[in-house]
């Protein structure tokens, strides 16, 4: 399969094979498209490309490191590398998506940002690239999320942001996604709605795929560096997929298996069936009648019934697996990987590094390397897991 | 063509139209509400199915929406609700894109034909999403209503103009559906643009709610389309006749005006 790039453009609708499209009302339909001619002369611009790339390495702190994590690697028998992009500024790979947006709504002309966010985090490097280009900011969160992630709120408006906290529905990501919509809708033409995720209309999963790929090619050149090839497997989280899809994108065309791993209550590749919501058709947690169904995730970044149209399109055709972690696998690993190796990560990345510590010796060969995308750190969870982990003990 | 001939003949008899939006199962009586505004002098009536992420629904149609779901309305009750009804207006439909996904586009036209339903609205089905459900409904005999916005240009405007069936709604504002203080000058403009491009009857929805509004939008196209205002009625324990009196209100103003 070497030579091949499964994860190639979208078609002319917007789909990576049946997945994808523009399901959005009339009123964003005109921004949809202006977006797509807006990126794709942006992606072909080298004098883009290099004002992007610059912002990364002097205000992001890119490249991010990759590390070899030796004590788990001895503890598990198989040879864990982590891509530290907990290390970029803002403490995610999220950094990576909104400058590359942020520049893209000065082209635009437009003044005004707004974004969803789950646990906080793409709300917080929103906030961030907004204070930097001096951009207004509203970001949507749902109420749940605001007490989980209360830290985070702060954060936003320390920066300069307008947190909305959402209480419709589960009042989690899936419903500030919805209230970011129905500001989208009247604000569209002087608002860029800055998508956290491989999600949304078209351009969107296509955008910020390519806007994360310098992940997975800074990866894929250590790699070579440390090992002289590409590792055995890529495993990353999948909420949207963001991280998962930058990573994968630099080894699509190699040998390498790729695995996103999902939260159990939010397996939409696996126990959800092709539906059409947030803008494009994928795997969608939902009821016979098309009801979207609720997610349930200790990771508020991954509490979400959806994932990106390419994921489900690489589910299809066989060129990544999707397997699932539950909340106590996912608080084990947390806890396991900064007593081992001295990094605390993200609940939503701690899903990652439970699949390899379950699997290792198991659907993992004893031996083999595993390249895990550390897309976030744990500082922001840290309150939360002693709140958990305070009430296991009591019980 | 059931909708637009009767709108075209209604229209072409000199009289504004009025169609007013309800949200279907939002209660036990709510089929009695629908015939009573029915009565009331509208010239088509919309029936909301229920979608868990209305994200072209402003707070009032959200809260019917997730008050229907709650009371356990599917699109198989509504329609099974509907199909006993003797209703002598034209029935729409408004939902959103996964019920009909869900369904699948033919089984879904299929199932709004057998209930007597004439015509659907899918907001979150732009013109470059029409297949497959376009020609499903078509071929079913359902009347595919299409939006048109303040943003669309105009050589947009005119292939959807030219492939919507029933009606054209055109979307008064930058906006969700709601009720307003004043109607936006968007509404006027819009309305003037599609009817000079158009003879099919063209109706302006999303932002009207009270009589005087209705007849300031009514003055650049054919008719309104009302649905937060009315909904608000029903949501806050208003019963047919409470529905039927607001419509009637609606139609008495339009009617002295033109």
């Amino acid at each position: 399969m070497s030579g091949s790039r499964p994860m190639a453009e979208p078609d002319d609708t917007g789909r990576f094979g049946e997945f994808g499209g523009r399901f959005v009302p009339e009123s964003l339909m005109p921004a949809c498209l202006e977006l797509e001619a807006a990126f794709t002369r942006a992606w072909a611009d080298p004098a883009f490309h290099a004002e992007y790339e610059d912002l990364l390495r002097t205000y992001g702190g890119r490249p991010s490191p990759l590390t070899e994590a030796k004590n788990l690697s001895a503890r598990l028998g198989v040879r864990v590398l982590l891509k530290r992009e907990e290390l970029n500024h803002t403490g995610s790979h999220k950094i990576n998506n909104v400058i590359g947006q942020a520049l893209l709504t000065r082209h635009m002309g437009k003044q005004r940002v707004i974004a969803e966010t789950g646990a906080g985090q793409h709300g917080v490097a929103t906030a961030t690239a907004a204070a930097y280009f001096g951009l207004d900011c509203t970001v949507y969160m749902g109420e749940v999320d605001t007490q989980r992630q209360e830290l985070n709120v702060f954060r936003m408006e320390l920066l300069g942001a307008e947190v909305i906290p959402v209480t419709s529905g589960s009042r989690t990501l899936k419903d500030a996604i919805n209230e970011a919509l129905r500001d989208w809708v009247a604000s569209v033409e002087t608002t860029h709605y800055c998508i956290g995720s491989v999600m949304g209309p078209h351009p969107y999963p296509w955008m910020v795929r390519e806007l994360q790929r310098i992940v997975g090619e800074e990866a894929r050149a250590q790699c070579d560096d440390l090992l002289g090839g590409v590792p055995d497997y890529v495993v990353a989280c999948v909420g949207g997929g963001s991280n998962a899809a930058g990573i994968f994108a630099g080894f699509d065309d190699t040998p390498a298996k790729l695995v996103g791993v999902q939260p159990e209550g939010g397996a939409a590749i696996g126990h959800g069936q092709p539906g059409v919501v947030h803008g494009h058709r994928s795997m969608l947690l939902q009821d016979e009648f098309g009801q979207v169904a609720e997610a349930h995730s200790i990771s508020a970044g991954l509490d979400y019934p959806g994932v990106g149209p390419e994921h489900s399109y690489l589910a299809q055709i066989g060129r990544a697996t999707y397997p699932w972690v539950n909340d106590d696998e996912v608080l084990e690993a947390f806890q396991l990987l900064s007593r081992t190796e001295g990094i605390i990560p993200a609940l939503e990345s701690a899903h990652a590094i439970a699949w390899v510590v379950r699997e290792a010796g198991r659907a993992l060969p004893a031996g083999s390397t595993v390249l895990v995308n550390l897309s976030g750190r744990g500082d922001k969870d840290v309150a939360q897991v002693r709140e958990i982990l305070a009430r296991t003990t009591a019980r | 063509m059931r909708i637009e001939a009767a709108l075209r003949a209604a229209r072409d008899s000199g009289r504004k139209l009025l169609v007013p939006y309800l949200t279907g199962g939002l209660s036990d009586d709510w089929v009695a509400s629908l015939l009573a505004v029915a009565a009331a002098g509208a010239d088509a009536v919309e029936i909301g199915i229920p979608f868990s992420d209305p994200v072209m629904d402003g707070p009032v149609i959200q809260a019917a929406s997730s008050a229907a779901l709650d009371r356990g309305a599917t699109p198989v009750s509504i329609l099974d609700d509907v199909s006993g009804a003797d209703c002598d207006v034209p029935l729409v439909v408004m939902t959103y894109a996964n019920i009909v996904h869900r369904a699948g586009a033919r089984r879904f036209a299929g199932s709004l034909a057998a209930a007597g339903i004439d015509g659907a609205i899918i907001p979150d089905l732009p013109l470059e999403e029409q297949e497959p459900w376009a020609p499903a409904a078509a071929d079913a005999g359902i009347e595919n209503i299409m939006l048109v916005a303040p943003v669309t240009p105009d050589d947009r405007l005119a292939r959807i103009v030219e492939q919507s069936r029933g009606w054209v709604y055109a979307v008064g504002l930058m906006g969700v559906t709601g009720e307003r203080i004043t109607l936006a000058a968007s509404a006027g403009v819009l309305g003037r643009r599609v009817k000079a491009m158009t003879d099919k009857p063209v109706l302006i929805g999303v932002g009207i709610s009270t009589p005087e509004q209705a007849v300031e939008a009514a003055a650049s196209c054919d008719g309104v389309i009302v649905g937060s205002a009315l909904v608000r009625i029903l949501l806050d324990g208003g019963g047919p006749e409470a529905a039927a009196a607001f419509v009637g209100s609606l139609r008495s103003a339009l009617d002295e005006a033109y």
